[in-house]
């Protein structure tokens, strides 16, 4: 179909600058995307019937990865390893 | 015929009803990666190829040092063991408690439903009743317009039987009176006929009849002695 109306996962890598022009990117547009993709992966993997860990676990361990990621700058100093 | 600015109700309603909940989440291999990265990487790599990938990343991180080795890697791995060791253990005791807590609710909801459901039919059954007793109406109503017709016919016929008497009183009374007039003449005419004959005997034929009665008399005695 046209590139404006696909998913991301189905936009082909050399056609990602053209698609990122496309969406849109006032506020009002990204908090709308982030509600649809919270919304998919919550119906994905938490409002089932029978869930398992997965649900959670995913999200912790985004969580960490981001936290290191933020923090990468004040672990990797020798000041900070030495005192530990 | 309704007039309206929109048309009304013409479909099911967006959200009524709802879909039932998925019964299982997404797969994913061991709580942390989806099914799709492993099945994305099958055409190419095979089955091994994540693996390999996973320990690629995994040396790199750990020879670059971006992902730095200190206390808290310690921490992590005594942390992460006692979650796993948790999960495994009683992760199914929780499900089960989880799907009592579920199947209860859903009982519940259920019996509202029947509950309104048999109420309801309930209510129909009352009313083919009363529609039944509505048919039964007309049976009423024809025996109430007889009811009316013979207190008519009554009616009707008390009040003949008044005019007969009636016609009947003033008719006797004139025959009445007629055989009444009628009996005044005759005892009037009657008494008149006899009061001029009773003055029209002179004494002349008085003693005339009388002499005569005598001799009829003497005339009968003797014919009388004589059959004795």
């Amino acid at each position: 179909g046209p590139l404006s109306e696909r998913r991301l996962m189905d936009v082909r890598l050399g056609e990602l600058p053209a698609w990122l022009a496309t969406c849109d990117l006032s506020p009002q547009g990204l908090l709308g995307g982030v509600q649809k993709a919270w919304r998919s992966y919550y119906d994905k993997y938490i409002n089932v019937r029978r869930g398992g860990p997965a649900g959670i676990s995913m999200l912790l361990a985004g969580y960490c990865l981001l936290s290191y990621g933020w923090n990468y700058q004040h672990i990797s100093k020798i000041s900070f390893l030495v005192s530990a | 015929v309704l007039h309206t600015t929109r048309p009304l109700h013409t479909t099911l309603q967006r959200l009524a009803p709802l879909p039932p909940l998925p019964e299982k989440g997404g797969e994913v291999r061991y709580g942390l990666i989806p099914e799709e990265f492993f099945q994305f990487l099958y055409p190419k790599t095979g089955v091994t190829g994540p693996y390999m990938l996973g320990t690629g990343l995994l040396l790199y991180f750990l020879s670059k040092e971006i992902y730095v080795i200190n206390h808290e890697t310690v921490a992590a791995a005594c942390i992460l063991s006692v979650i796993i060791y948790g999960v495994k253990k009683y992760g199914s005791d929780v499900a089960a408690f989880a799907d009592k807590l579920n199947e209860e609710k859903i009982a519940k909801a259920l019996a509202v439903k029947n509950e309104a459901i048999k109420d309801l039919e309930a209510a129909i059954e009352q009313e083919k009743k009363e529609q039944w007793r509505a048919e039964g109406h007309t049976y009423l109503f024809d025996a109430k317009r007889n009811n009316i017709v013979m207190l008519l016919e009554t009616n009707y016929r008390e009040r003949l039987l008044t005019v007969y008497n009636e016609v009947k009183k003033r008719l006797d009374y004139q025959v009445a009176m007629q055989n009444l007039k009628r009996q005044k003449e005759q005892d009037h005419m009657i008494q008149w006929v006899e009061k001029n004959v009773v003055q029209s005997i002179t004494p002349q034929q008085q003693k005339e009849s009388i002499a005569k009665c005598i001799l009829d008399l003497k005339a009968l005695s003797k014919s009388a002695q004589a059959a004795v």
